[in-house]
C-alpha cells in the first residue's frame, strides 16, 4: 500500500485522531505502572524519592513520547523502520565494544539523563523491520527459502550481539518475538516445526557440551539452570533467590501482609526486590487477590493488543502490533514464570512495574506506536 | 508492486487467523502463571509464611545476673561487677583506622589490640560489633562517652562479669568461673541454651562449679527481627530471665582471713567446724592464688608460676591433699581399742622406747622410752608403743580401727560443693589383698595404730573426727547454709554410739595434750580457762629411716630438704567443756606438729571463739609478746575486704 491509498479511505486527520485514540489501552497500562509505583514505595520502605518518584517522571516522559508517537502517521514509522534498525543495530555494536559492564554484562548507553540498552530498543526495531519486509514482500513468496532467510538473518544477528553480551532473557525474546512476526506473516508451520525440533536438540547439546571446552554457556548461566532445577539443593547460594521469592509470594497467602508489611522485601531477604523481582513483594504484600489483579490487567492489556491486530487490515500495522503483543507478553511470562520458579532466573522485567528507564521507556514507545497504528487505521 | 484483492484478503485473514492463535497461547500461559501463583499463595501459602517467620525472627538470649556468693555474715564473697567495654561498628566508624586513633588517645591501646580490631573488623560483617577494650576504669569510659561525637561507630557498652573482692582467701572454696569451653559441654546431656551465648561465664571449680544449678539462674530472651544480613530491626518481644540464687556458706569471711594469713607462705591447709552443727567457718589452703585472674582469662606466665610452684597453690588441700594422719590418729586406735574391750580405761602399758616384732623394731618417737602408761598419758605424751602394743591385741587389729576410722568420719567422701574431694584411706585387709594381692600383715596394723602406712586422710577428714570426738555425734561438714534465703535443710547428726566413759578418756587424753606440763604441745595452750582448748599433735614421716641413722642420729627436719621434712598436724576442739569449734591443721613439710601445727590451730580457735583478733592476755604469759608481735604482722583486710594499701601488690 502506498501514502495514496490511504488518502482513498477514511483515515483520521488533524483534531480528530485524539477521538480514535484507545485511551482504554492508556489508562490499563497507567494503571498497571501505577501498581509498579505503589510498590517501589513500599519497598523503599515508604519513601517515595528512592523509587517510585523518578519511575514517576521516567513514566511521563516516556507518556509523552508515546503521544506524540501516537499522533504521528503509522505510515511515517513503517518508513523509518529500515533507519531504525540499522540506527539500533550500530548501537549494539557500540556498547558491545565501548559500552558500560554491569551485572557481568555490557549492556548500556549511558546518556547522562537515562542508560539506554539498545538490546532493549533492538525489541521494538526489529518488530518493525520484520513487519515492513513482510507488508512490503509478496504473500507468495512468504514461505520460499530465500524469502525466510532475510528475516531469519535480521533476526538472528542482533540475537547474537545480545547472547554475546551476555543476556540470555533479551536475546530469547528477541527470538521468539521474530518469529511471532514471522509466523504471524503466514510463513509456512514446516519451518517453524524444524527450527523447534533443532531447538530441542541444541538443548540438549547445551547440556551435554557442560564441563568441556566447548561449552556454549558461561558457567554462571548453567548455574542459573541448575538452581532452576532444584532451587533447595542449594538454599543459601545459587538458590537463595527463588526460594526466597517463592517464600515472599506463598506467605502473602490470600490477600497479602498488607501495604508495606511484606517482611521478605522489607527486610531485604528479597533479591532484585525492586527491579526484577518485583512482583514478589506485590504477592507477599497484596497475596494472591493482588496477583490475580495485576494478571488480569496485563490479561486485559494484551485482549486490546491482539484485538487491535485482528481489527487493524494494514499488513504492517497487524504485524507491528502481533510483535509488540508478543514483547510484551514475554516481558511479563519470562518475568512471573522466573519469580514463581517455574522457568531459570533471567534478566527479564516485569513491564511497568519494575525499576529501570530503558524497559519502561521501550515499552512506551511500543505502544505509541500501537496505538499510532490504531488511530490511522483505514476505516 | 501490484497485489490482487483476494491475495491482501488472504493473507490478512491468515494474519487474524494466526494472532487469534498466539493470543490463545498467552491466555493459556496466562491460567498456567495464575494457577501457580494460587498454588504458592493459597495451597502451600501456610509453609511459605511458616518459612518468612522463621526469615525474619531470631531469638536472643539475655544472660541472667548470676547468684552472690555471701559468707555467713553475709560478707561478699563473690559477686557481679560492671564491665565496661567499648565496641566499634564498621558502619558506623567509616574510617575505622581514623576512629581507632582517635580512641587510642582517650584510651590505653596497644598496636596489637588496634591490629586484631582491624583483623576482625575485616572478618565480619559491618554491622557486627567488635569490642576494642574491656575492663575499662569508670574514668576511661567516660571519656568515651564524652567524647561520643567524635568517635563515630563507637559504642560504650556495659556487661556484668564475676568477681572475687576477697580474691585469695576463697580461691579454693568458691573457685572461679570462666567462659564455657567444649570439654564443659561435652559433659552435659541438655545443656542450657544459654550456655552457647559468646563468653558466658559459668562456674569452673569449687562452689560455682558445684552449685551452679543454683547460681546461674534461667536466661531470658527477646524476640527482635532481623534483615537478610542478620542485622537486628527491633525487637519484637523480651521476656526477662531470672537471676540466680544468692548463696550464703557457712564459712566466716574474717576467720577465713585471719586463718589465711596466718599460715603466711605455708604450704598448709587448716580447716575450722562448728562441732554442733557442722557448718565449716574457715577451709584455708596455703598459698592461694587470685580467682580474678582466671575470670579475666590468665596470662600463661601466670599460670606457669602456679603450676611450677611447688607448694602447689592451685591445689586445695583442704579436701584434696591427704596424708598420714601421725599420731592425730591414735585416738582412732584408742577407740577401737577400747570398742573392742582389748582394752578398759586403766589398761597400762611398759614403753621401753621400742617394741620389738618379729625381727623388725618398731621405735617410739622418745627414744628412752616412756615407762609404764595408761591411755590418758599414751595420748598426751604421745606414746607410740602403747598403741602398737594395743593394736595388735585380740579383737583389734586393722580392720576394728579402720571400722573406727571410718565411723570418726575418716577414709570416707564428705558431700560438700568442693572439687577434687579425696576420700583417703582406711586400710583394710580386704583392701590390701585387693590392691597389691598381698596379705595384711602385723606390721602393717603396727604402723597404722600411729597413722603412718597406708593410712591417709585429708584435713576435713580430720576437722570432722575432732568434731565427733568433740560431741560423740556423727557431725557431718556442711559449706552451705541459705540458697537463696532459704535454710539448707541438714538432718541432726546421730550419736556416735561409743560409750560416754570411753569417750571421756580420750578427750581427757587430748586435753592433757596441751594442758599438762608433760602434753606434747603444752606450749601451745590457750590460758584463758573459759576458751582452753583439747587437741592432739602428729608428726607424719614422709621418708623412712634407715637403722643406720637411728644408730648415728635422726637427721633433725632443719637440716633436711623442704620436701623431706615431716607434715606437722594438729587436730583439736574448743572450750574443753562444752566444746564449740574443731580444727585440722596440716603444715607440708613443717616439721613437728606440736611446734608448728598446733600454735596455728590454736590461733584458729581463738579466732573463731572470741569472734575478733585473738586476745594476747588468753595466751602463756611467756608468750605474749611473741603473740603480739606475730599478730601484728598479719596482713589481715580492712572491713570492706581490700587489703591495706601498703600490702597490696
Amino acid at each position: 500500500m502506498s501514502f495514496l491509498e490511504y488518502r482513498v479511505k477514511f483515515a483520521p486527520a488533524g483534531f480528530q485522531k485524539v477521538f480514535y485514540v484507545n485511551w482504554g489501552l492508556y489508562l490499563l497500562i497507567t494503571a498497571t505502572a501505577a501498581i509498579g509505583w505503589l510498590m517501589l514505595y513500599s519497598i523503599a520502605g515508604g519513601n517515595i524519592d528512592t523509587w517510585a518518584r523518578p519511575q514517576m517522571e521516567r513514566f511521563g516522559v516516556g507518556m509523552v513520547l508515546a503521544l506524540i508517537i501516537t499522533f504521528t502517521p503509522i505510515w511515517f514509522w513503517r518508513s523509518m523502520s529500515g533507519a531504525g534498525y540499522i540506527a539500533t543495530f550500530i548501537l549494539l555494536l557500540f556498547v558491545q565494544f565501548f559500552g558500560e559492564v554491569g551485572m557481568g554484562a555490557q549492556r548500556w548507553i549511558d546518556l547522562g539523563f537515562i542508560r539506554l540498552q539498545p538490546s532493549e530498543l533492538m525489541k521494538v526495531t526489529l518488530v518493525m523491520m520484520l513487519a515492513t519486509y513482510y507488508d512490503w514482500l509478496d504473500d507468495k513468496k512468504v514461505s520460499r527459502p530465500l524469502w525466510v532467510l532475510i528475516p531469519v538473518l535480521l533476526i538472528i544477528v542482533p540475537t547474537a550481539l545480545v547472547i554475546l553480551q551476555p543476556n540470555l532473557g533479551t536475546s530469547v525474546m528477541l527470538l521468539v518475538a521474530g518469529a511471532a512476526v514471522m509466523f504471524a506473516a503466514g510463513v509456512s508451520l514446516w519451518y517453524f516445526i524444524v527450527v523447534i525440533a533443532i531447538g530441542v536438540a541444541a538443548v540438549a547439546g547445551v547440556f551435554l557440551a557442560r564441563g568441556t571446552p566447548w561449552q556454549f554457556l558461561h558457567d554462571y548461566q548453567y548455574k542459573r539452570i541448575d538452581t532452576f532445577l532444584d532451587p533447595s539443593a542449594d538454599p543459601l547460594g545459587a538458590g537463595y533467590n527463588i526460594m526466597q521469592a517463592k517464600i515472599a509470594l506463598g506467605s502473602g497467602g490470600w490477600t497479602g501482609k498488607g501495604f508495606m508489611q511484606g517482611t521478605q522485601s522489607r527486610l531485604n531477604f528479597l533479591p532484585e526486590k525492586h527491579t526484577d523481582f518485583i512482583f514478589t513483594t506485590l504477592g507477599e504484600e497484596f497475596g494472591f487477590v493482588g496477583a490475580i489483579s495485576l494478571l488480569t490487567l496485563y490479561g486485559l492489556i494484551l485482549l486490546f493488543l491482539i484485538w487491535a491486530a485482528v481489527q487493524n487490515k494494514d499488513r504492517f500495522s497487524a504485524l507491528l502490533i502481533v510483535g509488540i503483543a508478543a514483547n510484551f507478553f514475554l516481558y511479563l511470562a519470562v518475568n512471573l514464570a522466573m519469580v514463581m520458579g517455574l522457568a531459570p532466573v533471567v534478566g527479564v522485567p516485569l513491564p511497568f512495574l519494575s525499576y529501570g528507564g530503558s524497559a519502561t521507556l521501550v515499552l512506551l514507545l511500543a505502544f505509541g506506536l500501537v496505538q499510532s497504528a490504531i488511530v490511522h487505521r483505514l476505516r | 508492486m501490484r497485489r490482487t484483492q483476494r491475495d491482501t484478503d488472504e493473507a490478512a485473514r491468515r494474519v487474524t487467523r494466526r494472532s487469534l492463535f498466539m493470543g490463545g497461547c498467552m491466555a493459556a500461559t496466562m491460567a498456567v502463571l495464575g494457577t501457580r501463583m494460587r498454588f504458592l499463595g493459597v495451597e502451600e501459602a501456610d509453609q511459605y509464611r511458616l518459612l518468612a517467620e522463621e526469615n525474619r525472627i531470631n531469638i536472643q538470649l539475655i544472660p541472667p545476673a548470676r547468684g552472690l556468693i555471701l559468707d555467713r555474715n553475709g560478707k561478699l564473697i563473690a559477686g557481679n561487677e560492671q564491665n565496661y567495654r567499648v565496641v566499634i561498628t564498621k558502619e558506623g566508624a567509616g574510617d575505622v583506622q581514623a576512629v581507632l586513633n582517635r580512641l587510642s588517645h582517650l584510651i590505653p591501646m596497644t598496636a596489637d589490640d588496634m591490629a586484631r580490631v582491624l583483623r576482625d573488623i575485616g572478618r565480619n560483617s559491618s554491622f557486627v560489633p567488635i569490642p576494642v577494650a574491656d575492663r575499662l576504669s569508670w574514668e576511661d569510659f567516660s571519656k568515651v562517652a564524652l567524647n561520643a561525637p567524635a568517635l563515630p561507630g563507637v559504642t560504650p557498652d556495659v556487661g556484668l562479669s564475676r568477681v572475687y573482692p576477697r580474691d585469695t582467701d576463697f580461691a579454693h572454696v568458691v573457685g572461679y568461673v570462666g567462659p564455657v569451653s567444649e570439654k564443659d559441654l561435652e559433659g552435659i546431656e541438655d545443656p542450657d541454651p544459654v550456655l552457647h551465648i559468646p563468653k558466658f561465664q559459668i562456674g569452673k571449680i569449687g562452689v560455682e562449679r558445684w552449685m551452679e544449678d543454683n547460681l546461674r539462674g534461667a536466661a531470658g530472651n527477646k524476640k527482635i527481627e532481623v534483615n537478610h544480613v542478620g542485622r537486628v530491626m527491633r525487637e519484637l518481644e523480651r521476656s526477662e530471665g531470672l537471676a540466680g540464687a544468692d548463696l550464703r556458706l557457712t564459712i566466716d569471711a574474717d576467720v577465713q582471713n585471719f586463718v589465711q594469713a596466718r599460715m603466711g607462705d605455708e604450704s598448709a591447709a587448716c580447716v575450722v567446724m562448728d562441732v554442733n552443727s557442722g557448718d565449716i567457718i574457715a577451709a584455708v589452703s596455703s598459698p592461694s592464688f587470685d580467682p580474678n585472674l582466671f575470670v579475666r582469662g590468665i596470662s600463661s606466665d601466670n599460670y606457669n608460676l602456679l603450676t611450677e610452684n611447688d607448694h602447689r597453690p592451685l591445689a586445695n588441700k583442704v579436701v584434696q591433699g591427704v596424708y598420714p594422719p601421725g599420731s592425730t590418729f591414735k585416738m582412732v586406735t584408742a577407740l577401737a581399742a577400747l570398742e573392742s574391750g582389748a582394752i578398759d580405761t586403766q589398761t597400762t602399758v611398759r614403753c621401753p622406747g621400742y617394741l620389738e616384732f618379729g625381727d623388725r623394731r618398731f621405735h617410739c618417737w622418745k627414744r628412752g622410752g616412756h615407762g609404764r602408761v595408761d591411755l590418758v598419758q599414751a595420748l598426751s605424751e604421745s606414746c607410740d608403743v602403747y598403741f602398737y602394743d594395743v593394736a595388735q591385741r585380740a579383737g583389734v587389729g586393722i580392720d576394728a580401727i579402720s571400722a573406727m576410722g571410718q565411723r570418726l568420719g575418716l577414709g570416707q567422701r564428705h558431700v560438700l560443693p568442693m572439687s577434687a574431694i579425696s576420700e583417703g584411706l582406711m586400710p583394710t585387709k580386704a583392701w590390701k589383698q585387693e590392691r597389691y594381692g598381698q596379705d595384711w600383715r602385723v606390721g602393717d596394723t603396727i604402723n597404722a595404730s600411729i597413722g603412718q602406712g597406708y593410712v591417709l586422710a585429708s584435713p576435713l577428714q580430720l576437722a570432722v573426727m575432732a568434731s565427733r570426738l568433740a560431741t560423740g555425734l556423727m557431725v557431718e561438714p556442711h559449706l552451705v547454709r541459705e540458697v537463696d534465703g532459704k535454710p539448707v535443710d541438714r538432718p541432726d547428726p546421730q550419736p556416735l554410739g561409743i560409750d560416754t566413759s570411753k569417750m571421756v578418756v580420750v578427750r581427757q587424753g587430748m586435753a592433757e595434750v596441751v594442758n599438762s606440763q608433760k602434753g606434747t604441745s603444752y606450749s601451745a595452750r590457750i590460758a584463758n580457762a573459759a576458751m582452753q582448748m583439747a587437741g592432739k599433735s602428729g608428726t607424719s614421716q614422709v621418708r623412712n629411716i634407715s637403722a643406720a641413722e637411728r644408730e648415728t642420729g635422726v637427721v633433725g627436719n632443719a637440716d633436711l630438704p623442704w620436701k623431706q621434712r615431716d607434715h606437722a598436724l594438729f587436730v583439736a576442739y574448743a572450750p574443753l567443756d562444752a566444746p564449740r569449734y574443731a580444727v585440722a591443721v596440716v603444715v607440708e613439710h613443717g616439721g613437728g606438729g606440736s611446734s608448728v601445727a598446733a600454735p596455728i590451730a590454736r590461733d584458729a580457735l581463738l579466732r573463731a571463739m572470741t569472734g575478733k583478733l585473738p586476745d594476747p592476755s588468753d595466751y602463756p604469759t611467756n608468750q605474749k609478746a611473741r603473740i603480739e608481735s606475730m599478730l601484728e604482722g598479719l596482713k589481715l583486710r580492712l572491713p570492706d575486704g581490700t587489703l591495706p594499701a601498703e600490702t597490696r601488690a
